[in-house]
């Protein structure tokens, strides 16, 4: 459930940076995979969506594992940005 | 505190053997360590697996990994914000710092300031950057040595002397620490300090791993830990109507932080050090494993608090002395068997050693490139500038060995913070000017600067320093914010400003040195 929710915003966010960028005169070297690298940001600056106790794993509330969960994801998101730069460098 | 001899012998054995590492390695090596590339960026030689241990036994510093726990322990929820902090810094580190290695590897450039006095060609600006990475810096060495402090009265190690004129005089560990410190500095500069950085990185893990299982077993389980936690310190506190409450101070202090971590002397020496721009990408993807180590050692705060180590008879006068930061040390030693936590308080030692260096070492760097080599000798020869950076970075750590002894250690606290605050301010400077160069003029970005070092002080002294969380009001809400992000915005707002009228009303050329493709 609140995973979707998570979707549904990061979502929202890319859409919106999608249509400004199709608007304007295509700018030099954007790609769409770098809206991989705004996903954690919007994953964990709007802290009214995680500050909370439930659903625990373990015993341990959600506020610290969905943040903790994040390290990995963060590493998930820039991944596919790095192989992107390395094979247009080639 | 009685003295703990199995503990103290491991900690011995594996500090001194490290250190004696870290001096002996360059002496395998032919590098010329009079060449200042050599001696304070390590030849710009590091590769992959070099780059992760340094940059990670640089940033993630021993006081983290006491303070950020001591918080967690005594104000729960908000000692978090290290953690979304130390994940978001790494999308600004893959799409910002590999622009600025290209320009300083083609430039020759060693610190920030250098580039900022080849992108601007104002010495003015580049004195400003150099100054804030210094001051800011000093106090951040000392808060090590604080940890290795902790650590040492963790162990029972009190030796006394009576000095002729002093007095009674408690810090000889900590002298001998900073002895080995400085040596080791001042003989093998960074390539030193990458080999014990990778003893750090292997120590900590292991300490890490093991805490997080055997601990919580001792205590019952996780279960167990969260629910001895007081329910108001296990979230952070809701807003009201007209205060943004406690979330935005959690988001602005993330933020504030992840700007200003990236901008300090050491991470950028760090960043500089390694041998190409497909190394600190692949580090931006690889360091938030040394996130998720200190995740886990942010619960260990808790596991501190629910142990109940604060009312525990013996290390009431660890607490008296150190106050919350004797959290972490009290458990280990509860919870692990010495000679256990003799390797978990190496890991500490050792790892104050790491960001100790790299610290000193940059102020170094700083200040022979910006202030000796700009205003007193120019013509100085290699082998001068690289000694006057040894000389300097000795300088620097005798400065916060003062600090912590002589002084009260809430001094180095108070100015930690301020120095928090006062290096963001560089952003504009430093990392704007990759990217909007001609929106920006010398003296907007001077200003700027003036003004978010004014205000941002300002805040942090109207809170009597002990908070970095000022309130602003602003159209009838309250906003909580850290004082670093909010000075942050009005140095940016007046850094363009000034910086459009400075451009109107100019026709003076430019003074970029340095080329679009120069970036690339």
């Amino acid at each position: 459930m609140n995973k979707k929710k998570g979707a549904a915003a990061k979502g929202g966010v890319s859409m919106s940076k999608g249509k400004e960028m199709d608007e304007q005169p295509r700018r030099r070297g954007f790609h769409p995979i770098y809206l991989f690298l705004v996903l954690p940001f919007v994953a964990l600056l709007w802290v009214p969506f995680y500050n909370r106790i439930e659903p625990e794993i373990f015993g341990i509330p959600f506020f610290y594992w969905y943040q903790t969960l994040w390290t990995f994801l963060g590493t998930a998101c820039t991944i596919p940005v790095y192989f992107y730069e390395e094979k247009k460098r080639k | 505190m009685t003295a703990n001899p199995v503990a103290l012998t491991v900690f011995l054995v594996l500090f001194f053997a490290t250190a004696g590492l870290g001096y002996y390695a360059t002496r395998m090596k032919t590098v010329n360590l009079t060449d200042l590339g050599q001696w304070g960026l390590g030849g710009r030689s590091f590769g992959t697996l070099i780059a992760w241990f340094l940059l990670g036994g640089d940033i993630y510093t021993a006081y983290t990994f006491v303070a950020v726990p001591a918080l967690m322990f005594g104000a729960g929820a908000t000692g978090f914000f290290a953690v979304p902090y130390t994940i978001l810094v790494y999308p600004l580190l893959f799409v910002a710092f590999p622009k600025l290695w290209s320009v300083a590897h083609k430039k020759g450039y060693v610190t920030a300031a250098d580039f900022v006095k080849g992108r601007f060609g104002s010495k003015t600006l580049a004195l400003a950057v150099a100054a804030t990475g210094i001051v800011a810096t000093i106090p951040y060495i000392a808060l090590q040595l604080m940890g290795m402090q902790i650590v040492f009265a963790g162990m029972g190690l009190n030796i006394t002397v009576n000095l002729p004129v002093i007095g009674a005089f408690h810090d000889i560990p900590l002298l001998v620490a900073f002895v080995v410190l400085a040596i080791y500095t001042y003989t093998s500069g960074l390539h030193g300090t990458a080999i014990i950085s990778v003893a750090k990185g292997i120590l900590v893990y292991v300490a890490v791993i093991a805490a997080v299982i055997v601990i919580p077993i001792e205590l019952g389980g996780y279960d167990k830990i969260f629910a001895a936690i007081p329910s108001p310190m296990l979230l952070l506190g809701h807003g009201t109507a007209d205060n943004l409450g406690p979330s935005i101070s959690y988001t602005s202090l993330a933020v504030g932080s992840l700007l200003a971590l990236f901008l300090y002397p050491h991470s950028i020496t760090g960043v500089f050090s390694s041998s190409s721009r497909s190394v600190i990408k692949r580090n931006a993807f690889l360091l938030p494993s040394y996130t998720f180590a200190l995740a886990l050692i942010a619960i260990l705060g808790f596991m501190a608090y629910a142990a109940g180590v604060k009312g525990m008879p013996e290390y009431a006068q660890g607490f008296q002395i150190f106050g919350n930061n004797f959290a972490i040390p009290a458990l280990f030693l509860h919870a692990f068997s010495p000679w256990f936590a003799g390797v978990a308080f190496a890991a500490i030692g050792i790892g104050a050693l790491v960001p100790a260096a790299i610290m000193a070492i940059s102020c170094g760097n700083l200040f022979t490139r910006n202030i000796f080599k700009e205003y007193i000798a120019p013509d100085c020869s290699p082998a001068t500038e690289s000694r006057v950076a040894k000389i300097m970075s000795l300088a620097t750590k005798i400065a916060a060995l003062f600090f912590v002894v002589a002084l009260q250690s809430s001094y180095a606290i108070q100015l930690q913070l301020l120095g928090g605050i006062w290096i963001c301010q560089t952003l504009p400077s430093v990392i704007l000017a990759l990217y909007t160069p001609r929106q920006l003029h010398p003296a907007g970005l001077f200003l700027g600067w003036l003004a978010g070092m004014v205000a941002g002080t300002w805040m942090a002294a109207s809170l009597s320093l002990k908070s970095s969380i000022y309130p602003i009001h602003l159209f009838g809400y309250t906003i909580p914010c850290y004082a670093a992000l909010s000075a942050l915005v009005l140095n940016i707002v007046v850094a363009y400003v000034v910086s459009f009228i400075a451009n109107a009303m100019s026709t003076a050329p430019r003074m970029d040195e340095t080329l679009a493709e120069d970036y690339i």
